[in-house]
């Protein structure tokens, strides 16, 4: 295996707490191997990222790969090429598949397509119920032995309590977190956030109660049973505050945001980029995911819950879909958007410090699930950590483009929209497996 | 009371009205693609087609009720709902005024076989409609339409979104009723939380300079309206959830229909309750200004949200919306010719 010398970048190691301005960092045989001023190169490929931030390759802990059984959405191969454009070294694969992953053979077969065709590691999470159902524990030691980094029936939330709480108790043998998508189907069932903006468009509203009430449940079974909920994709003021308060207490909760809920609003749907003034309404199914987006006062609140610990980790809920699954009547279209390539401009964008927007990319999310028991040194530059590094431009401008975007995916509300920050280089176990300059500009 | 929300004034004539007969008559301006709601209409639009309406009414008063201005026109209703009165009237619209009609409906087309709503769009268009003229049960789908197909789209009611011409020949209505609508108490009654009709109402009559008061249970009422939130929303109105309150003072009432399956989901304990809380009848429209006139989109339940003596008593124009109706479509389909 080669080695590869990163020289003359801006190392930021949020872990480590560092921020060197012009540094270097080696990498060889997978692993970190000094990070500083002046390395020698020895026989190393140099990576010049003068003028450029060096960070620790991001981490995904929301990433939908839709294999198997979603192909034509996205694959291993697809997906795992997205996330290394967008600065990703470690995705968690969701096991909404068809089949579920809900079982080894599952996990398995995800394992061995990322090991012949992932451009970057793949964690898979497991089901927390066969086949998702929502009914019966699905075998969550065998998963965990799998390599499993967490549970998760993600699409659909854990909705009977006493599943969760058996969960939750179930999972804790293993160390591994279960991961909820909190909503409350009773009170869900909409297509968009409810407010004056699905008031004026017609459509049916999800309540930021919906959310809310799921958070709570998660919190007093986190109480109850002492077990680790991962909240994913939280969206609301409400569940926000419900998250800080679990953690003053001092339960085991830990929460994610999407860069999508720190910069977009409802008004989204009505009204895109090119929309304002007398344009129809637009009824923007690419602004159309779970949760949806919610009021200007929910985003402040996901941001200010990112910028003081209360959100740990900012994640994708990259959710690829065939163009006709987006190009038809909002209330037929499919929940969701891609969102590996564009994290780090619109995580950027939230004017949150540059070290704790890499924090929330990098040690955050590892963290939160405890991904580092298996991988020591993920998410950091520690001598012997996983030789994964983002290198990026948080000043270069670039254009969203559809036949630009690795992954298959092409739906996302930022198409056409120019954005501020880009990745220059990914290197993901000592292997440069993103170069823009190779890719093409 | 609210202020109308009127954009930048359309360059137009106004007091001119075009002459159907000719088909060459002067627009005042209109220059507007496709009919997809209210919201954007500037108030001149707005009168300009009441103002054509009028022309169309004795159109439709003539011994042979024709003015082939629409003639080689072919116009396309394409309905993925049901309905009586909205796509008679639009069919006969468009015939007094010349024009080729072809009516499709959901069953009975290749929408059973799965095709897309853009390819059904692109279809009609390719065999030559000019105007389409649509009803769908999803909000939106019209404009999905009019954004990939090149014809004129005309929404005919879209989910609860909006019925823009239900709107128009409302207000048409009321202007023939009350002389104007600057200022007057105009109540909405019933589910307005569902209704396309309640919005496209809020929009035009708040255009027109109504007071609207829109009254109901609070299960029946959507999020956000009334208020204080972005300009982009729905317009102010008054909120009121007693209906003996609402009606006081009011110079017209629009009863809206009630869907029966309201009571599932809890959004209503039973239609007795609601007729006994929130029924428009003569008891309670005593409160309102003498005469005052009642309004009902069809089709009614009537002794639900309608007693049968207001439904058919003095004060209803239910059966005027439905000829008015008829007028306010020619004037649409007229102003909209010569789309390409």
């Amino acid at each position: 295996m080669t080695a590869l010398l990163v020289r003359g970048g801006r190392v930021i190691d949020p872990a480590n707490g560092l921020d060197l301005p012009e540094a270097d960092v080696l990498i060889a045989d997978g692993v970190i191997q000094a990070t500083g001023a002046g390395l020698p190169a020895g026989g190393a490929r140099v990576l010049d990222a003068a003028g450029l931030i060096v960070a620790p390759g991001f981490v995904d802990l929301h990433t939908h790969l839709r294999e198997p059984g979603y192909e034509y959405k996205e694959t291993v191969e697809t997906g795992t090429q997205a996330a290394a454009r967008g600065g990703f070294t470690t995705v968690c694969a969701m096991p909404n598949t068809d089949p579920p992953a809900d079982s080894r053979s599952v996990v398995d077969y995800v394992l061995r397509r990322a090991a012949e065709a992932g451009a970057v590691r793949v964690l898979p999470i497991g089901c927390v119920t066969k086949g998702r159902a929502g009914k019966l524990l699905a075998e969550l030691g065998g998963l965990a032995e799998a390599g499993c980094a967490g549970f998760s029936d993600d699409g659909s939330p854990v909705g009977d309590a006493a599943i969760m709480r058996r969960a939750l108790e179930y999972a804790s043998a293993f160390g591994l977190p279960v991961i909820d998508h909190p909503e409350d189907p009773q009170l869900a069932g909409g297509v968009m956030h409810e407010g004056w903006v699905s008031t004026r468009l017609g459509l049916r509203g999800i309540p930021a109660a919906s959310e809310e009430n799921a958070i709570a449940r998660d919190v007093a079974l986190a109480r109850q049973t002492g077990g680790h909920v991962h909240v994913a994709h939280i969206s609301t003021a409400g569940g926000v505050e419900l998250i800080r308060r679990a953690k003053a207490e001092g339960l085991r909760v830990t929460a994610e945001v999407t860069p999508h809920h720190l910069t977009l609003t409802h008004e989204r749907v009505m009204r895109g980029p090119g929309h304002e003034g007398g344009a129809p309404l637009a009824y923007d199914t690419n602004a159309k995911m779970y949760p949806p987006l919610r009021a200007p006062e929910d985003v402040a609140a996901c941001v200010d819950g990112l910028r003081d610990g209360t959100i740990d980790a900012i994640a994708t809920d990259h959710a690829p879909h065939a163009v006709q699954e987006k190009l038809c009547e909002f209330d037929d279209a499919a929940f969701g958007i891609v969102g590996l390539e564009t994290a780090l401009p619109l995580a950027l964008q939230t004017g949150l410090p540059l070290a704790r927007v890499l924090e929330a990319l990098t040690i955050g999310p590892v963290r939160a699930l405890g991904l580092d028991r298996r991988l020591p040194g993920l998410g950091t530059l520690s001598a012997g950590a996983p030789g994964d590094v983002t290198v990026f431009d948080p000043a270069r401008e670039w254009r969203v483009e559809a036949e630009a975007l690795a992954s298959k995916g092409k739906n996302t509300p930022f198409l056409g929209q120019t954005l501020r920050g880009q990745v220059i280089a990914t290197v993901s176990g000592g292997e440069a497996v993103f170069e823009l300059e190779k890719a093409g500009a | 009371m609210t202020a109308p929300r009127t954009t930048e004034p359309a360059r137009v004539e106004l007091g001119r009205r075009p002459d159907p007969a000719l088909g060459t008559g002067p627009d005042r301006g209109w220059s507007r693609r496709h009919v997809l709601d209210l919201d954007d209409f500037t108030l001149d639009e707005i009168e300009l087609v009441l103002d054509t309406a009028d022309a169309m009414k004795e159109v439709l008063a003539r011994d042979v009720p024709r003015a082939p201005a629409l003639r080689g026109t072919t116009i396309v209703t394409l309905f993925y709902e049901a309905s009586t009165r909205t796509r008679a009237s639009f069919e006969l619209a468009g015939k007094v005024l010349g024009a080729d009609v072809i009516n499709l409906t959901a069953s009975g087309s290749s929408i059973e076989k799965g095709e897309s709503l853009i390819d059904t769009a692109r279809t009609l268009r390719a065999i030559g409609a000019q105007v389409l003229v649509m009803r769908h049960p999803l909000s939106g789908a019209p404009y999905l339409a009019a954004a990939h197909c090149d014809a004129r789209v005309i929404n005919a009611g879209d989910g609860w979104h909006a019925h823009p011409t239900q709107g128009l020949l409302d207000l048409y209505t009321l202007r023939r009723r009350l002389g104007g609508l600057a200022g007057k108490r105009v109540v909405i009654v019933g589910d307005i939380a569902h209704s396309r009709v309640a919005r496209s109402g809020i929009w035009g009559l708040t255009k027109m300079g109504a007071e609207v008061v829109v009254c109901g249970p609070p299960t029946l009422l959507p999020a956000g309206l009334g208020a204080p939130h972005a300009a982009d929303a729905l317009p102010p109105v008054t909120v009121e959830t007693d209906l003996d309150k609402a009606v006081c003072g009011a110079d017209a009432v629009m009863a809206l229909r009630l869907q029966q399956e309201r009571m599932a989901g809890g959004l209503l304990p039973s239609l007795r309750e609601y007729s006994r809380l929130y029924q428009v009848n003569e008891d309670r429209m005593r409160r309102a200004k003498p005469g005052a006139p009642v309004l009902h989109p069809g089709p009614m339940n009537e002794g639900i949200e309608i007693s049968a003596a207001v439904a058919h008593g003095s004060r209803s124009l239910v059966e005027e919306q439905v000829q008015n109706g008829v007028a306010v479509r020619m004037a649409l389909l007229y102003l909209m010719r010569g789309g390409k």
